[in-house]
């Protein structure tokens, strides 16, 4: 058989094919041939093919079956076939290989070769590939030639302990004698290999870490890195004037290690770092490598604030280069130096703002989450500025964030309301279809919360609509604020600027274009309706133009507009003459941060006004309630969206109130208290309460269900009756009764309960919290469950009371419900 | 650092060095991605790209881009001087390289990196020192022949 064809032969044959499928054929040709001299087991060509098979392997074709071959070349005696087995193991083979562990005899005898070279290879192969069980098997050979006093080997050695100990970290302690000497070598080669190995170590055990501050590591690596800067210019290890700036550099990052959280390493190498950082050339990027690494270490390290001034300056200097790659370096530093030094970075400010307008797009990130760092109530005004121009610039992947940001900073340092205001509308028109859905709540909790400047604020939103009605969030926030301050907006009672002359005609033309406009998010459709009802208290003229457009929507196909539609519909029908109560104005809301365990009252003209709770935007559905832990569970408060709709911000007045007074809800006579959320909580709440609501309100009630006693004890009875709606079957709607036969009064009485993970509740607010005696009276309070999976319906509750002079308590489960309830 | 990989303007493999363990098919998976965004990337952007959870440092040389991967904590800008201390070495071994001599003698590129960084990490801050290894090594190939001109193979 004709020698097969030479390595340099087949790349030139292979790189003059003209297409994919010549290449395709030429490979699968070679193939068949490399195939058949395996099969034959010919000694001499081996190596020639399997160093084809990895050409070909590079171009992406499959090489598996040269994987035996390599071994059978490493175990050969040639130095080639040693060389070209060993790299075909290592881009051949891996760990997921059983093969591999074919290797470990091979290596074990090249370890202990004669020829330095042959060993080479051999730690080479299993530093780079070694699997865990070859390094355990290996280790000792490798310890071994950790202390030779052949260099060449030695540093080799000390790579290939690396990744052992990355392997099988138990193996570490076994390397601990050898570094004795490591550091005391000449040979570069040796102390840059060590100094990796020692970090690896110092990085992966604190008590290594703890042995080798004790055996002052510090001081001689002190000593070897200032030798490197203080002796003269050396040709092997020079770069650029630098003297081995690799060796530096990890010298550096070791000191990082052992300085950190140590005052004394700490203070032993201040000086050193002090040298450093002042006598290297910054002219060539090799220079700002060490000086970078140097800025590093003096930020980790418990260095003297002089230092760490010093640093910042550094990296004040590199804002200033010209070489892009360095000012990307130092913006990443900064981010990260920010909290602790912020003054010391608040000096570089204009720098890092004008990295706003650089072209590099991971600069520009840098640079934007740093500027908002740095906003403070000083420089809020220049900044926003500053942020606000770039907003308007900037690639779209980041206007979402630049958004937020730019509200977070408003809220914490606004110097003034109007300034507030006027800012979040410039970010609203310039990226208003980039604001985060959850931005929109809390925006009109601020407006709200700006009693003075409603005028101005809605004549500003309204004029920024009229043109363009496409960015949702915007639309959002206007059409609501227009639903709540139309009458000020006619009437032109602006303060801040020219007021316009506006009719409510053309308000509501506006309000229509955008529940028409196929630009209109599902959502915001529901905002513009709710407004437009909302203005028919506030609009003297064009009421029936409202009751129109609402008895329009009444059969409208989105399900939300419908509902909403027919809603109010009812409103104007049947209960006009509570329609000016429901509608009217909401009062300022606190946003409190706390989960504190407030109860959620409706606030409305009727209510008092409570202080609510303000709850983290749920991400997705969370389990309604920990089954298990019923002391969470405070009232209506733990209730997660029944149905995952959009968060519509809809005012809590309208859509609860207007339900629960209508709903077949036994509450006695009491303000109602609808657990609707303020506006500052995504409200899933209200759509689910308005979906649940409306079930008894317009649907038959399913035939009777027989109600059960859930609690008889210590005189107090709790019965439960069910009701269930036909057109939502996952809805069990539970009205409990609470009453006391003993002979004094029950007080302070409070019911909770809590239900499995499959299951959501709704607790609403009892008609009020004492049980006369003698069962003279009793409380009622309504529970919603939501059952989608149809589980057998069980529910732990627990009772609070005050009776007879003493706190009572108890907790029970109930077992006993009809399966008419859940089924 | 985690792997290396050399390729040229048209997105065609010339070497990859994996420095941990890692499927086949997630290699070249991860090898299209990685040359595609950097082929993209135009000249004034900086010569570092986060990718996941690692650091891209990479670099244009003539007709092939050297890309190394990188942790959080390595050092980006030494990096550079790592990639560039490749190519001389590189250089200095096979006198004046160009894209050729690494297609021709790819294996050759591998000994070379292979005596100037394993584990990934760097083994041998001497350039004479490498060089001299490799040197030496060819000398011990079987078959003595100008490496240069005629090849073992």
């Amino acid at each position: 058989m004709p020698a097969p064809i030479r390595l340099r032969e087949l790349i030139r044959t292979i790189r003059t094919a003209r297409t994919q499928a010549e290449e395709r054929e030429m490979i699968q040709k070679e193939c068949a041939a490399i195939r058949s001299s395996f099969r034959e087991e010919d000694n001499t060509y081996r190596c020639r093919n399997v160093a084809k098979l990895l050409y070909m392997h590079m171009l992406g074709y499959p090489a598996h079956f040269g994987q035996l071959e390599c071994l059978k070349l490493i175990a050969s005696q040639k130095f080639t076939d040693k060389r070209i087995g060993y790299l075909g193991a290592m881009l051949l083979l891996d760990e997921r290989q059983d093969v591999h562990l074919l290797m470990t005899n091979c290596i074990k005898n090249d370890l202990n070769h004669s020829t330095q070279y042959v060993q080479g290879l051999a730690l080479c192969t299993l530093g780079c590939m070694g699997s865990s069980e070859m390094c355990r098997d290996l280790a000792g050979e490798v310890e071994k030639l950790l202390k030779t006093s052949n260099s060449y080997l030695r540093k080799k050695a000390a790579l290939c302990a690396v990744h052992v100990i990355r392997k099988v970290p138990e193996l570490m302690e076994m390397f601990l004698p050898a570094t004795k000497n490591l550091l005391n070598e000449k040979n570069h080669g040796v102390l840059h290999t060590s100094v990796v190995l020692l970090t690896e170590m110092c990085e992966r055990s604190p008590d290594m870490l703890a042995h080798f501050r004790k055996v002052s590591l510090v001081p001689q690596l002190v000593r070897i890195l200032k030798n490197l800067i203080m002796s003269g210019y050396s040709p092997e290890h020079d770069v650029s004037g630098i003297s081995d700036p690799f060796l530096q550099v990890r010298i550096l990052r070791l000191l990082r290690i052992l300085g950190r959280n140590d005052d004394d390493s700490s203070e032993a190498m201040n000086d050193i770092l002090a040298q450093v950082a002042t006598n290297t050339e910054t002219s060539k990027n090799v220079g700002n490598a060490i000086l970078y690494e140097t800025v590093l270490t003096i930020m980790d390290i418990k260095s003297e604030s002089g230092l760490r001034v010093l640093a910042i300056n550094i990296l004040g200097r590199f804002l200033l280069n010209n070489d892009k790659n360095i000012r990307y370096v130092a913006l990443t530093s900064l981010l990260k130096t920010v909290q602790t030094d912020h003054n010391a970075v608040q000096r570089h400010r204009s720098t890092i703002v004008d990295c706003l307008k650089d072209l590099d797009v991971s600069i520009k990130r840098r640079a934007m989450e740093l500027s908002f760092a740095l906003v403070n109530g000083n420089n809020v005004r220049g900044m926003m500025k500053e942020l606000l121009y770039f907003l308007d610039s900037c690639e779209p992947e980041f206007k979402a964030d630049c958004a937020s940001g730019i509200f977070l900073a408003a809220e914490k340092y606004a110097p003034s309301k109007r300034w507030h205001i006027d800012t979040i509308m410039r970010v609203l028109t310039t990226a208003g279809s980039y604001v985060r859905d959850d931005a929109v709540p809390n925006l009109i909790q601020l407006i709200t919360n700006s009693v003075e400047m409603h005028a101005y604020t809605v004549q500003r939103l309204y004029k920024a609509i009229l043109g363009d009605y496409s960015q949702q969030p915007l639309v959002q926030v206007a059409s609501w604020c227009i639903g709540e301050y139309g009458d000020l907006l006619v009437s032109g009672q602006c303060e801040e600027e020219e007021p316009i002359q506006v009719t409510e005609d053309e308000v509501l033309d506006i309000l229509e274009s955008v529940l028409i406009s196929n630009m209109s998010a599902s959502v915001t459709r529901g905002y513009a309706l709710t407004a437009i009802m909302k203005l028919s208290t506030r609009f003297t003229c064009t009421v029936n133009r409202i009751k129109k457009v609402v008895s329009i929507y009444g059969s409208s196909i989105d399900v939300e507009l419908q509902q909403r539609a027919v809603e109010y519909n009812a409103l104007f029908k049947k209960y006009d003459h509570m329609r000016p109560a429901l509608l009217e104005r909401m009062p300022v809301m606190e946003k409190v941060t706390t989960n504190g365990p407030t109860e959620i009252v409706q606030t409305n003209g009727e209510t008092e006004p409570a202080v609510l709770e303000t709850k983290p935007p749920p991400s997705g559905l969370q389990p309604a309630n920990q089954a298990n832990d019923l002391l969470d569970l405070l009232g209506e408060t733990d209730v997660t969206p029944v149905i995952p709709t959009a968060p519509t911000s809809k005012p809590a007045s309208a859509g609860g109130e207007l339900l629960d007074l209508l709903g077949d809800l036994n509450l006695t006579g009491s303000p109602v208290s609808a657990p609707a959320p303020q506006i500052a909580q995504p409200p899933f709440l209200l759509d689910g309460l308005a979906a649940m609501d409306s079930q008894p309100l317009f649907n038959d009630i399913a035939a009777g269900i027989p109600s059960i006693t859930a609690y008889n004890k210590n005189g107090l009875k709790i019965d439960f009756t069910f009701e269930r709606s036909n057109t939502n079957p996952s809805v069990t709607v539970i009205t409990i009764q609470a009453s006391n036969s003993t002979e004094l009064d029950m007080t302070d009485f409070v019911f909770q309960a809590a239900v499995p993970k499959t299951f959501q509740l709704q607790l609403l607010s009892p008609s009020s919290s004492v049980i006369p005696a003698f069962n003279s009276g009793t409380i009622t309070q309504v529970i919603k469950v939501l059952n989608p999976q149809k589980q057998q319906l069980r529910m732990r509750i627990k009772l609070t009371y005050n009776h007879k002079g003493s706190a009572m308590q108890d907790l029970a489960e109930v077992n006993n419900f009809p399966p008419q309830s859940w089924q | 650092i985690h792997f290396i990989l050399l390729f040229s303007r048209q997105g065609k493999l010339r070497l990859q060095k994996w420095y941990t363990t890692l499927p086949d098919k997630e290699k070249k998976k991860i090898i299209r991605e990685i040359v595609q965004i950097i082929l993209s990337r135009n000249q004034k952007t900086s010569s570092f790209v986060d990718w996941k959870d690692l650091k891209l440092v990479y670099k244009r040389y003539a007709s092939l881009y050297f890309c190394c991967a990188i942790e959080d904590q390595d050092n980006e800008l030494l990096t550079l001087e790592v990639v560039h201390r490749y190519v001389e070495l590189l250089d200095k071994y096979f006198g004046n390289v160009c894209e050729l001599d690494i297609i021709f003698n790819f294996e050759k590129a591998y000994f070379i990196l292979d005596e100037f960084i394993m584990g990934g990490e760097v083994q041998e801050t001497s350039k004479k020192t490498a060089v001299k290894a490799i040197e030496d090594s060819d000398m011990l190939q079987e078959t003595v022949e100008e490496y240069m001109n005629k090849p073992a193979f």
